[in-house]
């Protein structure tokens, strides 16, 4: 299963039950790792608390679902960061998307946009390039038109913060 | 002033959804930065950006400091009948802009 077992398995001259436990060890740890490298996107179902957001969320919970939000994992240079958020249709009959409200945890203004849309839309993809003070948690919610709502998080490392004076 | 570059493709379906992609030139100065002098350079940055279809806003935006400046904008819009989309925005200046494009459909 894990590259480190089989790395593992080319190592000489042990005690053979030595190398069976060390196996062991090493696929338990390779499985951890994935684990934890696995769900980068998201720590789902805990919002992280940014007063903006708790007052767009009104007391109401989101379902994690059907909304994605891609951003790069490290972004080198936080001035102008990626980022897009798709919501998967089809809505046709049921409730469509009236706005979707992006957040930072620790921007100096942690709400970054709200994006409107007045009619229903059959296709929702929003691409637009943002600025982000440091790591953090960025939140995208989906305000549905009957008044559910749908969220995704994501945490992005930033080398250099958008919000210093870069000259 | 009219600082936006926008596209749309040239061959669009009835019913279909198309791509709208549109840069606006603006600093979007966030109010943290200051100049040569030290002086804070004032926060302007774009608002509120509107695309309307045929006169009835499809898609709006309204943004803060968090955007990056130029801002861009990518989005769907569902095609009706041949028109135009136009767009405004306003900044905290109060400085307002607007671009159109043609779009064509069947």
């Amino acid at each position: 299963m894990s590259a480190a077992g089989e790395a593992e398995g080319g190592a000489v001259t042990m005690v053979a039950a030595h190398a069976r436990v060390r196996r062991r060890l090493l696929q338990a740890a390779g499985a951890l790792a994935l684990i934890a490298c696995g769900p980068a996107r998201a720590a789902d179902g805990v919002l992280p608390a940014i007063p903006e957001l708790t007052k767009f969320l009104a007391l109401r919970s989101p379902r994690w679902e059907r909304i994605r939000l891609d951003l790069p994992r490290l972004a080198d240079n936080g001035f102008a960061v990626p980022m897009r958020v798709t919501v998967a249709g089809p809505f046709a009959p049921g409730p469509f998307v009236r706005t979707i409200a992006v957040f930072a945890e620790t921007n100096p203004v942690p709400d970054l946009a709200v994006f409107e849309f007045p009619q229903p839309l059959e296709r929702i993809e929003i691409d637009t390039r943002i600025r982000l003070a440091g790591t953090q948690q960025v939140v995208v919610v989906a305000e549905l038109t009957d008044g559910s709502l749908l969220a995704a998080a994501m945490e992005v490392v930033v080398t250099l913060a958008g919000c210093m004076d870069g000259t | 002033m009219s600082d936006a570059r926008i596209s749309v493709p040239a061959k669009i379906a009835p019913g279909e959804a198309f791509e709208v992609r549109v840069q606006v030139r603006h600093a979007m100065e966030t109010g943290y930065r200051t100049d040569d002098a030290g002086k804070a350079i004032a926060r302007n940055v774009i608002r509120t950006f509107t695309c309307r279809y045929g006169g009835e806003t499809v898609f709006a935006a309204r943004m803060s400091s968090g955007i990056a400046a130029n801002p861009y904008l990518r989005f769907f819009v569902t095609a009706r009948a041949s028109g135009e989309l136009t767009f405004d925005w306003i900044d905290d200046s109060g400085a307002r802009g607007s671009d159109r494009i043609a779009v064509t459909v069947g």
